[in-house]
């Protein structure tokens, strides 16, 4: 398959601190690449520099065949961006900043004007088009904000956390334009905090810490890191876990851990036989279960088990997916 | 690469640009001006600056000060319409170096950096907008002015000269406010620094008094100032005077000031957009 982005070596400094410290990536054309890493891995830099936005210390970047570094023009052309905070006016109305867009990439004829009117239907603003987008909500700002970034038809697309703070509704909805546009074979690379976006979305993760990749692969592959798989078991009748964990402790001979939701256990395994052996023990003891289950890993647990910590700001913001 | 709900046949982009020509980086210039304008006339308070600040300037130092300086605030009127013209353009080009913080400080200078459009493009934006902006605050100055019994003893294209001079003076001082614009940190610290440089250049100048009235050092800064110059040259244009030596004077300045702060801003400027 064609690599359509390729980056190798990449450092960039500010300063006494080291942004990037060596990042590697190959992202094949038409394919969605998902980058992981929390606040401050480094993510948002490197996608300044992958759209030129921003000059590497070390390091080559190649899009679509093109040298980001000596070729900037050309790669401008090709790519489309959307950064964390929106990149529109917000004094014009959101098809102003579409037509804007669309003029200044020298669209012919009236072209920018039929483009920025398919944009807008297309990202559900028709009603909020004309109105100044520092009216929008944030949903609406990403929208207008992606939209703008697509103006140029670009082959390639780079998100900078494009959901972060939006709610879920607003989330599953981007969520559904990514696709979408992966469909229609544009390279997507998309940078997130959250573990249930790269999984929903990309054909391939790099994880980044502290401005290195410490991970790469498909997220089943990403899963399968951490060499072992979970079981998680929900009694019915919340009062039976005490006994559920000791049955467990017996079987494995480490003690489970306790959910937060204080309902539920789980506990790593690589034991084949111990899914049988405690229904057998359940069974005998008249405990019924909600949930008994075998699970890979969540890449919750791959980034734990990677860096050794965990990814913050996850626990309280379930993502609905 | 298809794109099926997306690619009307007829709007294809170009093939993939690898350089950006001068008349091309012009137009995209062009296109930015045009924003930078509907911006103007979408917030009230750089429409308030444009506009209101020339009337009252103008009413103030006519009907409030004008007797006293000089005697009559009619006759006062003659000799302030020049001067005003050339301070309400030294006023206006603070807004530059504002707009274009502004837009740095906000997401939407990375989007025009990430479009294959030339680099230059936003400055050209904001420095010929802000012409537009000029020529309106000397219409409306010169609107009122008329309306009080401001008089032309020259002539019409004479006049039209003056105005023209002016606006070469203000993109002068474009400079200054963008390379200030590009130094501080946020755009509302533009106007307290450009101030400290445009107040002594208006005030200690020929603009509202006549210099012999003043100590002996202001009246020798007043001298020197290229602002004088450049208000004589006007008032020589429009209301009668001599015009070929403050001309020169005035155009040497303006040489001078160009070769110093264009290289200066631009640098500023390349470097915080790099």
């Amino acid at each position: 398959m064609d690599t359509c982005i390729r980056a190798s070596g990449l450092v960039k400094r500010f300063g006494r601190t080291t942004a990037l410290d060596g990042v590697d990536l190959e992202v094949p054309t038409g394919s969605i690449q998902g980058v992981l890493g929390p606040n401050g891995a480094g993510k948002t830099t490197m996608v300044r520099i992958l759209a030129t936005l921003a000059r590497p210390d070390e390091g080559s970047v190649h899009v679509a065949g093109y040298d980001a570094l000596r070729d900037p023009v050309a790669v401008r052309g090709l790519v489309g961006l959307t950064g964390q905070y929106a990149s529109v006016d917000d004094e014009l109305t959101g098809r102003e900043n579409l037509e804007l867009i669309g003029q200044l990439l020298g669209m012919p004829g009236r072209g920018w004007k039929a483009r920025a009117r398919e944009l807008v239907e297309r990202f559900d603003l028709s009603e909020a088009g004309d109105r100044p987008v520092k009216t929008y909500s944030g949903g609406m700002r990403r929208r207008i904000d992606l939209a703008a970034s697509l103006v140029g038809r670009p082959q390639v697309l780079y998100l900078d956390e494009p959901t972060t703070g939006l709610d879920p509704r607003s989330r599953g909805d981007l969520w559904q334009i990514v696709r979408n546009l992966a469909e229609e074979g544009t390279t997507v690379l998309l940078t997130t905090q959250y573990l249930e976006e790269a999984d929903e979305l990309a054909d391939r993760i790099a994880v980044i810490d502290h401005g290195r990749t410490v991970a790469e692969g498909t997220p089943s592959e990403l899963k399968r890191r951490t060499g072992s798989q979970t079981l998680h078991v929900r009694p019915v009748d919340p009062t039976d876990i005490d006994r559920v964990m000791g049955f467990v402790t017996d079987l494995l001979g480490t003690s489970p851990v306790l959910a937060s939701d204080g309902v539920s256990i789980s506990v790593p395994t690589d034991e084949p036989i111990l899914l049988s052996s405690l229904v057998r023990r359940l069974d005998q003891q008249a405990i019924t279960t909600d949930e008994l289950a075998l699970r890979l890993p969540s890449l919750d647990d791959v980034f734990f088990s990677l860096t050794g910590r965990a990814l913050p700001g996850d626990t309280d913001e379930e993502v609905s997916a | 690469m298809s794109t099926p709900t997306l690619t009307p046949e007829n709007v294809l982009p170009a093939p993939v640009k690898r350089r950006i020509g001068p008349l091309e980086g012009v137009g995209h210039g062009l296109t930015l001006a045009k924003r930078n304008l509907r911006y103007v006339l979408r917030t009230p308070t750089t429409l308030i600056d444009t506009v209101i600040q020339p009337v009252l300037f103008l009413v103030v130092f006519v009907f409030l000060l004008g007797g006293a300086i000089s005697g009559s605030w009619q006759g006062y009127l003659q000799t302030l319409v020049p001067g005003l013209m050339v301070q309400i353009t030294m006023y206006a080009s603070i807004g530059t170096g504002m707009a274009l913080n502004t837009d740095i400080s906000k997401g939407i200078f990375d989007r025009f950096r990430s479009l294959p459009i030339a680099r230059s493009a936003p400055l050209i934006g904001a420095v010929l907008g802000d012409v537009v902006r000029y020529a309106v605050a000397l219409s409306v100055l010169l609107v009122l002015a008329f309306a009080l019994g401001f008089r032309i003893q020259t002539d019409p294209l004479s006049t039209l000269f003056a105005c023209v001079l002016v606006i070469v003076f203000g993109l002068t001082l474009c400079w200054f406010s963008v390379l200030i614009g590009m130094m501080v940190a946020n755009p509302q610290a533009v106007p307290g620094v450009a101030m400290a440089v445009i107040l002594p250049l208006t005030f200690g100048s020929n603009i509202f008094a006549d210099p012999e009235t003043m100590p002996r050092w202001l009246e020798i800064w007043a001298g020197i100032n290229p602002v004088s110059h450049f208000v004589d040259t006007v008032r020589g244009l429009m209301i009668g005077g001599p015009v070929a030596g403050p001309l020169a004077w005035s155009l040497v300045a303006v040489a001078v000031c160009h070769a110093v702060l264009l290289p200066l801003a631009l640098r500023a400027y390349l470097r915080r957009v790099r």
